[in-house]
Parts: structure tokens; C-alpha cells; sequence
């Protein structure tokens, strides 16, 4: 992570707490404060932090230490047998592909709609224009679950169970998306535009080359944002990959291990390692699209 | 100046290059947004009969009637209130302490940060394993530190909702931190600072400035946390399962439609549940606007 990778959030210097070298040094009482609040981020880490680091642990102990008490914090001998075994026993390396062709298709369609429809709403007129916004605004009204009954139907009349069309198509667009689109589009300057005319550019040719290129921090954090919900996916891939090892997701994965192999604590643990570690990945290298993404334009 | 024709061919051309792009996404929003949720309604009033095979019979509004004053839905209904209840106010509050306490440019905030925000990328499953194994009656922490109710936890009628609601928190913490620190960090330093000169404690100005200025991020973070609320259902399918014990008593809305889809069959009243879902997520946010968003101060 870059040294500047935080500054997005909460960037603002605090006269008070930022000393310069030269400066009298803090009173004490200040210093006090200083050690309260460290305990109380300390604290707070520790408690977001234990359920993961403590299945870390668990997943590198042998099965007859993990009834130990007291429970080891720490393994001391780290065994790494359960990993190689949740990558074959569980087909976690099959799941693992699976649910990396299910992102990138979700991903990339996404990115591609949203660009479209936010672009012809933003710079393209044509009747209807604002009605039209309205009913794509209108998806974000209605959670997914209460569309389930229906799509499963359609999923089955279309024989898409157990295939990536089924678990990526009904997704393949999205409201939020091209609302940050057409919000970013909106943002370039009339002016531009109508030079771009005049040099003889056509609305694909400056979309593709001029709208889409100044409107990249939008969509890096479109593709971050519908990465992670991709991913993190679980109801629509529990209903329509109920039978298709070959297409079945890491998170489907995850219940099945946890489902069969009761006795198997360690091999689920490090099942849950495996998964959640292309995600670590992501956030450690992609912080600020992220941080831009889920905060949408609601926060200036 | 073009001739009025030519500029006529023009504007229709644009019109249908507009339509061109918004197509994609609108196909997708009609055939697994519009669609389904439109079907609900005709699917509420049909009874799918008790032997398979058998076309599905007209019944009107009775069947409607029926799923709304059964006591497994009112059951449903109950649990998922108070799991709503118990994960908004718990994981906006935990962002925003975590987000106060971190926003301060101070040595090592950058990983505090980090380490704060990382729930964003856990998962249902990854939540539901980590936590089931913490919760467990044999290799548990929690039974450990004496947090040890017999039946045990996850099939403990009275603990088991608090327990998934827990998880559920715990996986919001990462967004609901991310939300409440972007928002801090856009309230103006000068402001708070006026109001220290002026000689207001820090509590003062916590509640009486910090708080107002920050209160449509927390009027976002509400309505987010509210639908991320009404959707959760995973960990009860991984943990649970409605063979447990404690079923009736975490059946959330969302499990009881999956499994009124695929267990009883009967998607007539799998619609009636979806409509019901439908209206709670909006009733609770149009409540939300219509009487706390008043209380929202949006700078001018």
C-alpha cells in the first residue's frame, strides 16, 4: 500500500495533534490522551480482527489441538496440511476459477452497460430520456430476493441451471453503476464536447476516446465495487448451481465444507482462508477505488 | 446553418443511437428486474396444488390472506424486525465510534484504517464459518470465555438470532466504517475549531457540531444498513438449516422465501412473501425519509 493510501479517508491535518519538530512538546495531559485513544484503536483492531486471525490460527493446528483450553493464540508449529486438503477434497480450486469467470464476466458486462446507458444519458438526446433514468433509479428499489421466484423459473425455462449464463446474465446490468457512470460523464465540460464535435468526432468515437479515458476513477471504483459483490455472491448462486460442480462458486464451496465434513473444522477454516484471500489481496491494492465505490455520491 | 431536413434525419439518428445504448442494460432490468417483480403480484392470487402435475388453480386474494396471518409468517416476520433492529443501530454505531477514533492523522492511522475497513471483504460464507467455529460448543472461544447457554448457541431459541445478528454486524463493520470516515473527514476542520474557541468541550462538540454535520452520511449509512439488513439470510443457511431446533426462531424473510421456493414448491406463496419483503424495505425507508431525514442537516 502506497504511503498515501489512507489520506482519502479522514485526510484533514489537526493542528492540534500534528506537531512539528521545534514545537513545545504536549503537555502531559495531551500525551495521556494521546495513550487512551492509541488503547482504543488498539482495542477496536483487536476485536475486527480476532475472528480472522484466530481461524488463521485454527486452520494451522492439528484437529486435536483446537479442543485444547486454554485455546493456543498462536501456532506454534504451524501445519499446512488442511490447505492442500480444502484445495482438493473441497474442489476449492475448481470453485475458486469458477467464481473468478462468474466476477469477470459480471465485471466486465457491468462496466460495459453502465458506460453505454450512462454515457446516451448523460450527452445523447432522445425522447423519453428522463423517464427512462427514472425506471433504471426504479431497480434500486427492489432487492434482488424479491425477484428470486420468478427468475428461478426463467433461469429453469431457459435451461441455464448450472451454467455461468445463469449465474452472471441477471446481472449483467446494474442501476447504482450506471448512475455513477453518467454522474462522472456529466462532470466533463460542455466545451469539450462540442470541440470534439467540431473536429469531427462522433459520440462513439468521443466516448471511447475522450468521455470514458476522464472518467476512469468512476469506473475503477464500479469495477472494485462489483467485483467484491460479485464475488461475495451467495443466494443466486446457491438457487441455480444446485447440482454443477463445474460451475459452483467458492461460497457454495465454503457451506458444502463446512456442511459435509463436520468433523473436518480445520480443512473448512483453511477453506475460508483460501477464499477470502484473493479479497485481501484486492483491498490492500485497490483501498481508494473502494473507499470511492461504497461511499457512491453520497459523500462529497 | 443546416437545413431543417437534414437536421430533422439528425435528431432522429441521435434518438435512436440513444436507445442503442440504454438497450443492453434496460433487456436485463426487463427480463430479471421488471418482470419478476411484476409476476409476483399474478403469481400471488394462483395455488400450486398438492400433487405435482396438477395446473395451478385460481384463488384470488384468499391465499394472500392466508400467508400473511400464518404464524410461520408472522413468526418470520418477527425475527427479521428484531434481527433489523439488533444489526442497524449495532453496525452504524460500531462505524461511526470506529471512524471517530481513527480520524486523526496520527503514526500507524493508515493500518488502523486498513485493518478497520477489512470486513468489506468478507462474505456470508466466510462470516458464517469463522463465526460458527467461534461459537462452537466444543472447539469455541466463546464457550471458553463461559458464553456457554445449553442448547448451545446456534440451536438455542433464545441465543441463536442475537448470535447470527452478531456476524452480521461484524461483516457490515468494514462498509459502515468506510461510509462514517469519508463523511468525517468532509466536515470542516474550521468549524469544529471555532466551536473549541468558543469554548465548547469536546463531548459539545461531538454531539452539537460533528454530529448535525455528519448527519446525512449517517441518513445514507441507515438506509444502506437497512436493506443490507432485510437481505441477510446466509449464515442461517450455513449454521442452521431448517431441520435445527432453533429454526422458527431465525427463519428470516429471505430464508423463508428460498425455502418456500425450493422445499414446499409453492411459488404462489413464495410470491405473496416476496411482495410482503418488498413492502417491508420500503415502508422502513420511506419512514426513514419522511421522519428522519427531517432531522438531516444538509449544509447549504
Amino acid at each position: 500500500m502506497g504511503p498515501d493510501a489512507g489520506v482519502e479517508v479522514g485526510g484533514d491535518l489537526h493542528p492540534q495533534v500534528a506537531r512539528r519538530p521545534g514545537r513545545p512538546r504536549p503537555r502531559p495531559g495531551r500525551r495521556w490522551r494521546l495513550a487512551v485513544r492509541y488503547a482504543l484503536l488498539t482495542l477496536g483492531a483487536v476485536v475486527v480482527l480476532a475472528p480472522l486471525y484466530l481461524t488463521v490460527v485454527n486452520s494451522l493446528l492439528p484437529p486435536s489441538a483446537l479442543a485444547e483450553r486454554p485455546p493456543p493464540f498462536f501456532p506454534l508449529h504451524p501445519r499446512w496440511h488442511d490447505y492442500p486438503v480444502a484445495w482438493s477434497q473441497g474442489h476449492l480450486g475448481v470453485y475458486l476459477r469458477n467464481s473468478a469467470i462468474q466476477t469477470v464476466i459480471i465485471v466486465c458486462g457491468q462496466l460495459v452497460t453502465s458506460v453505454l446507458a450512462g454515457y446516451a444519458f448523460a450527452f445523447v438526446r432522445f425522447p423519453f430520456r428522463r423517464v427512462l433514468f427514472v425506471v433504471f433509479l426504479a431497480t434500486l428499489m427492489i432487492p434482488f430476493e424479491v425477484t428470486l421466484v420468478t427468475n428461478t423459473q426463467t433461469i429453469s425455462s431457459l435451461g441455464w441451471y448450472n451454467t455461468f449464463e445463469g449465474l452472471a446474465v441477471p446481472f449483467l446490468a446494474t442501476g447504482f453503476g450506471t448512475f455513477l457512470v453518467r454522474q462522472a460523464f456529466l462532470q466533463i465540460p460542455r466545451d469539450l464536447r462540442e470541440a470534439a464535435t467540431l473536429d469531427g468526432y462522433g459520440h462513439l468515437r468521443f466516448m471511447l476516446r475522450v468521455a470514458v479515458p476522464l472518467a476512469r476513477p468512476a469506473l475503477a471504483a464500479l469495477g472494485v465495487f462489483s467485483f467484491l459483490a460479485a464475488w461475495n455472491q451467495y443466494l443466486w448462486p446457491l438457487v441455480v448451481t444446485g447440482s454443477g460442480d463445474n460451475v459452483r462458486t467458492v461460497q457454495i464451496g465454503l457451506k458444502l465444507l463446512q456442511g459435509t465434513q463436520v468433523s473436518h473444522t480445520d480443512v473448512a477454516l483453511a477453506g475460508t482462508v483460501i477464499a477470502v484471500a484473493p479479497l485481501v489481496v484486492l483491498l490492500v491494492a485497490f483501498q481508494k477505488q473502494l473507499v470511492r465505490s461504497l461511499t457512491g455520491g453520497a459523500v462529497k | 446553418m443546416l437545413p431543417a431536413r437534414s437536421r430533422r434525419v439528425r435528431a432522429v439518428r441521435e434518438a435512436a443511437l440513444g436507445y442503442l445504448l440504454v438497450l443492453p442494460a434496460l433487456a436485463v432490468f426487463g427480463v430479471f428486474v421488471f418482470y419478476p417483480f411484476a409476476q409476483n403480484f399474478r403469481l400471488a392470487l394462483y395455488e400450486t396444488p398438492p400433487y405435482p402435475g396438477l395446473p395451478s388453480r385460481y384463488v384470488g386474494l384468499h391465499q394472500v390472506g392466508q400467508v400473511l396471518t400464518s404464524s410461520s409468517f408472522l413468526q418470520s416476520l418477527g425475527a427479521t424486525l428484531l434481527f433489523v433492529v439488533i444489526v442497524v443501530p449495532a453496525g452504524l454505531l460500531g462505524g461511526l465510534l470506529l471512524a471517530v477514533a481513527a480520524h486523526r492523522r496520527l503514526r500507524g492511522m493508515t493500518v488502523y484504517r486498513l485493518v478497520f475497513s477489512s470486513t468489506v471483504v468478507s462474505s456470508v460464507a466466510v462470516s458464517a464459518l469463522v463465526f460458527g467455529t467461534l461459537m462452537d460448543p466444543v472447539v469455541g472461544l466463546l464457550p471458553w470465555l463461559g458464553l456457554n447457554p445449553s442448547p448451545p448457541i446456534l440451536q438455542n431459541t433464545t441465543w441463536a438470532l442475537p448470535a447470527i445478528a452478531v456476524m452480521a454486524v461484524w461483516q457490515f463493520l468494514g462498509l459502515a466504517f468506510v461510509v462514517m470516515s469519508a463523511g468525517l473527514s468532509a466536515v470542516p476542520e474550521e468549524v469544529l475549531e471555532a466551536a473549541r474557541v468558543d469554548g465548547a468541550s469536546e463531548r459539545t462538540v461531538f454531539w452539537r457540531v460533528t454530529v448535525p454535520l455528519l448527519s446525512p452520511t449517517i441518513f445514507f449509512g441507515l438506509v444502506v444498513a437497512t436493506i443490507y439488513a432485510f437481505g441477510t439470510f446466509g449464515q442461517v443457511d450455513i449454521l442452521i438449516g431448517y431441520s435445527n431446533a432453533a429454526f422458527e426462531h431465525v427463519n428470516l424473510l429471505v430464508y423463508d422465501i428460498l425455502n418456500t421456493i425450493q422445499v414446499t414448491k409453492t411459488p404462489g406463496q413464495a410470491a405473496v412473501l416476496s411482495i410482503a419483503l418488498f413492502v417491508l424495505t420500503l415502508g422502513v425507508t420511506l419512514v426513514q425519509l419522511r421522519f428522519i431525514e427531517r432531522r438531516v442537516h444538509y449544509g447549504s
